[in-house]
């Protein structure tokens, strides 16, 4: 995404992005105007999260291939719209007019097998995910400690006070099964 | 000519198929040098952190198939550093599979008496535990109680930890920072170096030619140590023989681009590859119901806790049963980022994006995953090679597009049906969970566990290597990582790869010394224990030693 692009054509391919991530894990608008994140959860998504950030970032490898990603996102949109019969407005790029529901319509047509690019979306699915379940952008320590919704709501414990993670409980203790009868004395099957 | 590098045994790879015969060879007298085309990390740069270009990236390779995607280890060590270090013996009945070509698949020379001697000598090395329930994490605890309540039996599983010195960090697939796992970083290896063997990282391995003098020339490519997308520089080196272990996702790889040069490869070569039959299961759990119905506790950060496969059912491990109808089930942790993606809610919106999979990921912590490792039918088959490397990387690090099809077969399916339907019955009993499998629609189906791409065997049609596991055709080329393995085995295949590649170095010495190499078999454990040693001997001879 080069500096000397069109400011909205910038805006385009972000909310076309950001609205393609919020369909992946969805989340709460950021503001009441906000068109991209449609809203249908309560708490914050793959956009809060940072998915725009990783994969801008190109050690990603697809940081060169955004433009190409809202291009065809929209190009869809259009085209699902018109087998469907719903109206797009013309004050956000087409993905972002969809509804969540056609959105989620729209996504689960690209990643289906079969399609023929099935892989590059769920390419770009993958980044989402890892910007929500794994900050994959930052480093986990200081994503938890910024309070990533990701992180935050799958309750990842925090690290020691030197940046490691240990579990000073972790078992049972205690037995809680038979052992397979014909177990070796190495402990393997038979 | 004259400034191409020379030495008797090269070895491509420095996992255990590597390491294992770099080490008997280095300490017999051999000139040995190990490619390996991933970087070189101590414990103390093994990162907490899921960050892309931390540890948890650097030395792991996610290759995406047609059909099958594979997890494999990327680093000096390679998967020892980033397994999860169970090394169970491969039952019985494995070594009598008859699978898709309807012959016993192994060679007739191996099974698992003749094979229980060379894993005695891994033992021997890998200092692997049998574990107590004490050393078993919490989901392997609460796993072995669903099993009990479901009237089967339960297992901590052999793993070569360090029990005393493991922290349970939830790190261990990141590489161990406490140097509790028992890598190939602290035994084959450093015996290796210590008897002159030379390793040299982030060197990929391209192709094998011949060289002038009869014996073979390695080329590879110099990799960037943080951008594994851009080589800086190649370079040759010279070998009496070769030792491939590059791992069953890259050896037949480089033997493909080989042929241009060697000229034709086995035809199983890049065939019966298998995915030793894996699949995943998620088991969101009921807290009140495991309080009520197993009398156990969830902790929330319990089951956060990486350690990994610590308690397996074993009792579909039948050799009476039907071949496709016999594999192990195991608690496994699955750390997020490399396969969350995959998991599926139930009820009535099953889709692996949206609001009832955020719903589901909110029961992170609730999550208990069942590895599944059942017979398939050894139905992968490798595209023509990529550019380099055995992918199109496509991320600095980890992520590539390879070039295996795998398209599961009606024995794998349903194979992998009633392993769906044995962790439903267990661990949805009596409401103490919902069960759903990994989806395979988007990667395929998964494997941290590759094998069988260019296999031993008796039949040279179906076989890429003889029982010494020699490339057929291509006297003085051995393979002895995971595709030597001639099918999936049911359990975790480390202990096994291991034995395999230590029951190959007799015969890669004899054709060493028949090349003007001076080397002796016979090297102790690399701690000097000798116990191994003497229960293999009477073995040696028939092996070439």
């Amino acid at each position: 995404m080069s500096a000397q692009l069109p400011a909205d054509h910038e805006t385009t391919v972000v909310t076309t992005l950001e609205a393609f991530a919020d369909t992946i894990i969805p989340g709460a608008k950021r503001s009441g105007q906000d068109r991209a994140v449609a809203g249908a959860s309560p708490t914050g998504g793959a956009v809060a999260a940072g998915a725009m950030e990783l994969i801008r970032w190109d050690a990603t490898g697809i940081s060169q291939s955004l433009d190409d990603y809202a291009r065809a996102l929209n190009d869809h949109a259009r085209e699902h719209a018109g087998q469907h019969g719903l109206g797009l407005d013309g004050d956000v790029p087409p993905f972002v007019a969809l509804s969540f529901e056609q959105r989620t319509d729209l996504v689960r047509v690209l990643t289906a097998p079969g399609h023929p690019d099935k892989s590059l979306w769920v390419l770009l699915s993958l980044f989402c995910y890892m910007a929500y379940d794994s900050a994959a952008h930052t480093s986990t320590a200081a994503a938890l400690a910024a309070g990533h919704p990701g992180l935050t709501s799958m309750r990842l414990a925090r690290p020691g006070a030197d940046g490691l993670w240990r579990f000073s409980s972790w078992s049972y203790g205690r037995q809680l099964a038979d052992l397979h009868p014909r177990t070796t004395d190495t402990g393997s099957p038979e | 000519m004259n400034s191409v590098e020379r030495t008797d045994v090269l070895v491509v790879g420095t996992g255990f198929g590597g390491a294992i015969t770099a080490y008997h060879l280095a300490a017999g007298g051999a000139r040995v040098v190990m490619l390996e085309r991933g970087p070189w990390l101590t414990a103390d740069e093994y990162d907490h952190d899921f960050k892309l270009g931390s540890s948890y990236t650097r030395i792991f390779d996610f290759t995406v198939g047609d059909g099958m995607s594979v997890l494999g280890g990327n680093c000096v060590g390679g998967g020892s550093v980033v397994y999860f270090a169970a090394m169970p013996r491969a039952p019985r009945f494995v070594f009598e599979r008859r699978g898709s070509v309807n012959r016993r698949m192994w060679p007739s020379s191996i099974d698992r008496d003749t094979l229980d001697p060379w894993y005695d000598r891994v033992a021997e090395s890998i200092a692997i535990t049998r574990q107590g329930w004490e050393d078993v994490s919490y989901s392997g605890g609460l796993w072995a109680a669903a099993c009990r309540h479901a009237g089967r039996t339960a297992n901590p599983v052999p793993a070569a930890v360090d029990t005393a010195a493991c922290t349970n960090c939830n790190w261990m697939m990141a590489g161990c920072r406490f140097d509790a796992k028992q890598s190939l970083l602290l035994n084959y290896l450093p015996a290796a170096l210590a008897h002159g063997a030379r390793i040299r990282p982030l060197h990929e391995v391209q192709s094998i030619a011949k060289s002038p003098d009869g014996g073979y020339r390695v080329h590879y490519q110099l990799v960037d140590a943080e951008d594994y997308r851009i080589t800086a520089g190649e370079g040759s080196i010279d070998a009496k023989v070769v030792v491939l272990a590059a791992g069953a996702a890259a050896t037949p790889v480089i033997l493909q681009r080989s042929a241009a040069a060697l000229g034709p490869m086995p035809h199983a070569v890049g065939r019966y590859f298998s995915g030793n039959g894996e699949r995943l299961n998620t088991a969101v759990l009921n807290e009140e119901r495991v309080r009520e119905v197993l009398g156990l506790e969830l902790d929330p950060a319990a089951f956060q806790i990486g350690k990994g496969p610590t308690v397996a059912n074993w009792d579909r491990l039948d050799g009476s049963l039907p071949e496709y109808t016999r594999f192990s089930l195991e608690q496994l942790y699955f750390p997020p980022g490399l396969g969350t993606i995959l998991a599926m809610p139930g009820g009535r919106d099953p889709r692996w994006f949206g609001l009832s999979k955020k719903e589901m990921l909110s029961h992170w912590q609730k999550w208990l995953i069942i590895f599944q490792m059942i017979e398939d039918d050894n139905e992968g088959v490798f595209g023509p090679p990529p550019a380099r490397g055995n992918a199109d990387r496509l991320s600095q690090q980890m992520l590539g597009l390879g070039t295996l099809s795998y398209k599961p077969t009606l024995n794998t399916q349903a194979a992998w049906a009633m392993a769906d339907a044995e962790c439903k019955d267990i661990l949805e009993r009596d409401g103490l969970a919902t069960v759903t499998p990994w989806t395979n629609d988007l990667v395929g189906a998964y494997t941290v566990h590759p094998l069988a791409s260019c296999r031993i065997g008796d039949d040279p049609r179906t076989s890429a290597l003889d029982d010494r596991h020699e490339l057929r055709g291509h006297p003085g080329i051995f393979v002895t990582d995971g595709s030597a393995v001639p099918a999936a085995l049911t359990v975790n295949p480390a202990m096994t790869i291991s034995a395999l590649a230590e029951r190959a170095v007799p015969a890669i010495v004899r054709a060493a010394r028949e090349r003007g190499v001076e080397v002796a078999y016979g090297a102790p454990a690399p701690d000097g224990s000798t116990s191994g040693r003497r229960g293999t001997a009477p073995l040696v001879p028939a092996l070439g030693g």
